[in-house]
C-alpha cells in the first residue's frame, strides 16, 4: 500500500482517537448525568465511527470493509436511542439535574400519565 | 501488517495504547459512580471503546475477522443498555 493510503487511515485514527478522549474526560469531569449521557453519546460514538472508517479505507470496499461499514450505521442508529432510554429511565428515577434553573417544560394535560 | 505498512503501524499502537487508557479511565466512573444511570452511562462508553480497541485490533494484525468482532460486541452493548434501562426502571425485565 501507497504512502498516501496509509497517510489517510492515520489520519482517521488519529480523529478517532481524539474524539474518544473527548468524550472520556467528558464522561468524568461532567457534572451530572444528562451530561456525562451527552458527553458519551455524541463524541465516544463519532471517535468509534472514525476509526471504522479507518478500517474501511485500510480493507477497501468489500470484505471486512463492507462489514464497517454496517458497523458505522449500526452505531448511528443505537446509540441516541441507548441514551436516550438511559436518560428516561434516569428522569423517572428521580436524579436531579445539575443547577436549579433547568427545568422540565410544563405538563400540558394532567390526565395523560405518560 | 508491519511489513508493508512501516507508516502506519507506530499510529495504530499508539491509538491502542490511547484507547486501552481511555477504556481504564471509564472504569474511574462505573465504580465512583453517584446512581445508577451514572453506571450504565459509563459502561455502554466502555463498550464504545472496546469496539474501537477491536476495530484497530483489526489494523494492528491485518485479520479482518476483528471488524466483525466489534460488530457483535456494538449488538451485545446496545441490548444490554435497554435491558438495564429497563430494569432501573421497571424493576424486571420481561413480565
Amino acid at each position: 500500500m501507497n504512502a498516501i493510503h496509509q497517510l489517510v487511515v492515520a489520519a482517521l485514527v488519529v480523529v478517532g482517537g481524539f474524539f474518544l478522549l473527548v468524550g472520556t474526560v467528558g464522561l468524568i469531569r461532567f457534572p451530572d448525568v444528562y451530561n456525562r449521557m451527552h458527553a458519551s453519546s455524541k463524541a465516544a460514538t463519532l471517535g468509534t465511527s472514525s476509526m471504522l472508517l479507518a478500517v474501511f479505507v485500510y480493507y477497501g470496499p468489500e470484505g471486512a470493509g463492507l462489514t464497517s461499514l454496517v458497523g458505522i450505521v449500526f452505531l448511528f442508529v443505537t446509540a441516541p436511542t441507548g441514551a436516550h432510554l438511559i436518560s428516561r429511565s434516569a428522569q423517572k428515577m428521580g436524579v436531579p439535574f445539575y443547577g436549579q434553573e433547568a427545568e422540565w417544560p410544563e405538563e400540558p394535560d394532567e390526565s395523560r400519565s405518560d | 501488517m508491519a511489513s508493508e505498512a512501516p507508516l502506519l503501524q507506530p499510529v495504530v499502537t499508539g491509538g491502542l495504547i490511547l484507547v486501552a487508557a481511555l477504556t481504564l479511565f471509564a472504569g474511574y466512573r462505573v465504580i465512583k459512580g453517584p446512581t445508577v444511570p451514572d453506571r450504565v452511562v459509563a459502561l455502554d462508553t466502555i463498550g464504545t471503546n472496546v469496539v474501537a480497541i477491536a476495530a484497530l485490533f483489526a489494523l494492528a494484525t491485518g485479520e479482518g475477522l476483528f471488524v466483525t468482532v466489534s460488530l457483535v460486541l456494538a449488538i451485545i452493548g446496545f441490548i444490554s443498555t435497554i435491558a438495564v434501562s429497563q430494569y432501573v426502571v421497571e424493576g424486571d425485565i420481561i413480565e
